[in-house]
């Protein structure tokens, strides 16, 4: 295959690639827009592979019938609440790939550039490296910490600002150690060392980042695998790697930016880990009596109201009661009641994580609301159901200056006729912050395993 | 106990202060109901329906003023024409009273009651908490004279209120303005709209802009920026700035419509002055205004209490007696806002009331209790405003930076194009053909992802997570290398990156599946 027809092919794909993204625009289309993307791929890999570059292919087809044939089988085996761990350990892997592709490059010896030429193009492989490296154990932490595995609540090292100042600097040190030796042909050790530095990095950024800022790693991790795949590209003057990588490192990005407003923090406060980063006094002390009803109250609530409107949360996913929701919401919209689900920005563990829980659910979509789209209408909510959430129901985000969540957009549930909460029990959220919501008068708690409680609220309901 | 309801005295007053119907209601709470004869004439309720509900008939005002324990009426007590002397004088030593009152203006009368040792629940106190709203008597005689309001307008315009084409020419519908959403307010525009008017209205409370509209009415913005809500969902006074703006609004407004009705009011205050004497005189010829606040001195400046005048053309009616010119319906509403006050005062239903002070309700009413004046009543502790949640410090937004604001937009463009400038300066063209198409990629994928919807955002990472995959281009190019290393490296980098693009694609295949409708 010729070298313009692989080029060509390339151009194909990155265009199938850029209708792949535009298709998510909503749902109708983001079928075909998948569809395009696996066409693409297709078409990237076989005009790679019958190039002129590639000569053996026994290793080749190996690794890609076992590796594909590995994430078929772990694509089908993820139940729908695991989402954000498959996506934070499937980033670990392009970190790796990009790490492994830099050595790989670094070692071959058949490149016959010189001068400025070879000197960014050694940069480019240690930029590389640095950013597959970051990613894969950043990645890895962030699968531990979804998971369950590693405790989600922030390590926070003393001075670790200035710990992260030095291993920048270190890393930069290493560079142009690196640079010098690579002119005898050495290099290899500073490589070495500097991958390990990025892999520590990676592993303190992440274990300092609390677990209700988890939406805002994933997605950047996702920003930096993109990011990896463009310095590869860029390592290996490859133009299809650099607008792939360039694609998914800005989609990463604005990913990034669209969760840390819905939380109202600033990027890089979010990125330097922990609480409690911009306040002036002592947030107030919720005091206040709670309300609890039980199950068969909560139904009598429901079967009163007109318009309901449900906010799922984290706790949500956790008990798996995404299908229990949907019985009580499929009765309840055939007796001609107005269902609604309020989505926060940043509920669950992942942009959007709450939407995929509800589809797996069969939840119908047009009744899955954005937060703008529905804040300013709870006075003509009668009774909405919070289920395993708190952060992003929280009054004194808006109403305690000193509250550490003041100024996050919060779903104003408070607003409507009642509220119910689910809840285990009187904790506060991830944040750590108390919620005043609790104690208002026109809210009621339910306290017990989602799921359980609401199969309770199905059977009072119908009977 | 024993209730009486005299007949009405003040001059044109129709109104009653109870029906047959409420008073068999009041007859089952363990009353007994005594009414002077003719005092539902008015009201067109003769003394034979009070009978059959089980009601005396009394045949003067003296008896019935000396028998009944309660005393329920509608306007304040005053001088009695026709007997030469002060209902407050036939009230006995210690009786009891229900009636409007309106304590801040009439001092003299709350002495004159106070002395006689009387209890005295004023309908015009009831606080306006949610619980309250089905005793608040001014509300539904709010409600009763903004529909009337719109009645008298009509009757005065000499045209239709709503649009036509005939035979005989097109008929432009009456373009109608409405000062002031309260409950007359409210009622004006529903009363106007459903005669087929374009109405349009008006309020310094911004929380009312949505119940306007609810009203299919046209809510008027003022460009300008101040809360107009008081406590207890009445307004406040407003600040010189705003008011002028409001006058504005309101002249260029005059000159369009063919009506206003006027309803602006705030507690303890003469009326706002609004409609000048220009703003008159640009409106068209037979146009209409009608002021409900002419009892508080009028919103509008040639408004004439309880007359109806021309002036420059238009007809201004400053009525104070909407409410009793329909008068069978305020009766209705006012005796059955009595009734459930004296239900929530007779818990016990054994027909003795309970002036239970710990009652938010009764105790805002009762403006005297046993000759001690209790008026005003401590604020309500509930108010439609949201109250300040902390008393914390006021929050300092970040730090206010120090930087002029120029210098942070410029900074970071002056960073980058110099970053930009020594990149191009040393690096060679080969680099910069990628680079070139590294940042147009970055500005296409930055407009392609903003078109996202939120709720695909999972989908989005998995299908970006795919396309990362595409790495495994980095490692196929490699993998022919001769050096067995880098064949291994590489070998790695196939197998990783294709679990990759396998997973991705098909997860999100499975996700996206699951969407639906």
């Amino acid at each position: 295959m010729s070298q313009s027809l692989v080029t060509m092919s390339y151009i194909v794909a990155t265009i199938l690639f850029i209708l792949s993204l535009s298709g998510l625009s909503n749902q109708e289309t983001a079928r075909r827009g998948n569809y395009y993307g696996m066409t693409g791929m297709v078409i990237a890999i076989l005009a790679t592979v019958f190039s002129d570059a590639v000569s053996s292919y026994g290793i080749l087809i190996g690794a890609l019938a076992i590796g594909g044939g590995i994430g078929l089988f772990a694509a089908k085996k993820v139940a729908m609440t695991q989402m954000p761990e498959l996506v934070a350990i499937m980033h670990s892997l392009v970190g790796l790939a990009a790490v492994l592709v830099g050595y790989a490059n670094f070692m071959d010896t058949t490149s016959t550039l010189a001068g400025v030429e070879k000197t960014i193009h050694e940069i480019e492989i240690y930029l590389g490296i640095l950013i597959g490296a970051v990613t894969f154990s950043g990645s890895v932490i962030a699968f531990g910490k979804l998971s369950e595995k590693i405790s989600g609540k922030p390590m926070l090292l003393p001075a670790r600002h200035w710990l992260n100042l030095g291993l920048l600097i270190a890393a930069i040190i290493l560079g142009g150690i690196f640079l010098n030796q690579t002119e005898n042909g050495g290099g290899l050790t500073p490589l070495i060392i500097m991958t390990i530095i990025a892999l520590l990095f990676g592993i303190h950024m992440v274990m300092a980042i609390g677990g209700a800022d988890m939406p805002v790693v994933v997605s950047m991790l996702n920003s930096y695998s993109g990011w990896a795949a463009s310095a590869t590209g860029f390592m290996l003057s490859n133009d299809l790697l650099i607008v792939t990588g360039a694609l998914v490192g800005s989609s990463g990005a604005i990913l990034s930016y669209i969760m840390c407003r819905a939380m109202n923090r600033h990027f890089l406060s979010v990125i330097a880990g922990g609480f409690g980063t911009a306040s002036g006094g002592e947030a107030a002390v919720v005091e206040g009596e709670v309300h609890p009803i039980d199950a068969e109250e909560t139904a009598r609530l429901l079967l009163d109201a007109k318009s309901i409107m449900i906010i799922p949360g984290y706790g949500m996913a956790v008990a798996q009661a995404q299908h229990t929701v949907n019985e009580i919401t499929k009765f309840l919209r055939d007796k001609g009641k107005k269902i609604g689900f309020g989505i926060h920005p940043v509920a669950g563990r992942m942009p959007g994580h709450m939407n995929v829980l509800l589809a797996e659910a069969k939840v119908p979509y047009d009744i899955v609301y954005e937060m703008d789209e529905i804040n300013e209408d709870w006075d003509k909510v009668d009774v909405s159901i919070v289920i395993g959430a708190n952060d992003i129901v929280n009054p004194s985000a808006l109403d305690d200056p000193n509250s550490p969540i003041a100024g996050m957009p919060v779903l104003e549930c408070w607003k409507g006729d009642t509220t119910i909460v689910m809840k285990r029990s009187m904790a506060s959220g991830y944040a750590g912050v108390g919620n005043p919501l609790f104690v208002k008068d026109n809210t009621r708690m339910l306290f017990g395993d989602a799921n359980k409680m609401l199969q309770e609220v199905l059977k009072a309901v119908k009977g | 106990m024993k209730i009486g309801v005299p007949k009405e005295i003040h001059p044109g007053e129709k109104r009653v202060a109870t029906t047959p119907e409420a008073a068999e209601h009041i007859i089952k709470l363990g009353f007994s109901v005594c009414v002077e004869s003719g005092a539902g004439i008015g009201a067109n309720i003769s003394d034979e329906a009070y009978k059959e509900a089980g009601v005396e008939i009394v045949p003067d005002a003296k008896t019935l003023w000396s028998t009944a324990d309660i005393v329920m009426k509608v306007r304040a007590p005053e001088q009695h024409a026709e007997l030469d002397l002060d209902e407050v004088d036939l009230l006995p030593q210690g009786g009891r009273l229900v009636s409007f009152i309106w304590p801040a203006q009439n001092g003299e009368l709350m002495q004159k009651l106070a002395a006689k040792n009387a209890t005295v629940l004023a309908m015009d106190s009831v606080p306006r908490i949610s619980r309250a709203q089905k005793l608040d008597a001014l509300s539904s005689m709010a409600n009763i004279a903004g529909y009337r309001a719109i009645i008298e307008a009509a009757q005065h315009f000499g045209r239709f209120f709503t649009g036509q084409i005939t035979a005989a020419g097109k008929i432009p519908p009456a373009k109608v303005l409405v000062i002031g959403a309260g409950v007359a307010g409210l009622a004006a525009i529903g009363a106007a709209k459903s005669m087929g008017a374009i109405v349009r209205a008006f309020d310094t409370r911004p929380e009312v802009k949505e119940q306007i509209e609810s009203m299919d009415a046209e809510f008027l913005m003022l460009d300008f920026k101040e809360e107009g809500s008081g406590s207890g969902g009445y307004a406040k006074t407003m600040s010189k700035e705003f008011i002028e703006a409001e006058m504005a609004l309101f002249a260029k407004q005059a000159m369009e419509v063919d009506i206003i009705v006027t309803t602006a009011l705030i507690p303890g205050k003469p009326a706002p002055k609004l409609i000048t004497q220009a703003m008159v005189a640009t409106m068209k010829p037979g146009s209409v205004i009608v002021d409900l606040a002419a009892e508080q001195g009028g919103n509008c400046e040639l408004t004439e209490k309880n007359k109806v005048v021309a002036k420059h053309g238009v007809t201004i009616i400053g009525y104070t007696d909407l409410p009793s010119r329909l008068a069978n319906q305020s009766s209705q509403l006012y005796a059955t806002n009595l009734r459930h006050l004296l239900t929530d005062m007779t818990p016990e239903k054994n027909g003795v009331i309970n002036v239970n002070m710990e009652d938010e309700v009764i105790r805002g009413a009762t403006v005297i209790k046993e000759g001690k004046i209790t008026w005003p009543p401590p604020p309500p502790t509930i108010s439609v405003s949201p109250q300040p949640q902390t008393e914390a410090p006021a929050y300092q937004k970040e730090s206010p930076s120090e930087k002029p604001g120029w210098l942070r937009q410029i900074l970071p463009m002056l960073i980058a194009g110099t970053a930009l400038f020594s990149v191009g300066a040393v690096a060679p063209t080969a680099f910069m053909t990628h680079f070139t198409v590294f940042v147009l990629a970055c500005f296409v994928g930055y407009m392609v992802i903003w078109n996202v919807t939120p709720s695909l955002h999972t989908p989005l990472m998995s299908v970006t997570n795919a396309i990362s995959g595409i790495i495994v281009i980095g490692a196929l190019v490699q993998i022919s290398a001769p050096d067995q290393i880098v064949v291994i490296l590489a070998g790695l980098g196939i197998l990783l990156a294709s679990i990759n693009i396998a997973g991705g694609f098909l997860v999100t295949r499975r996700m996206l599946e699951m969407f639906r409708k």
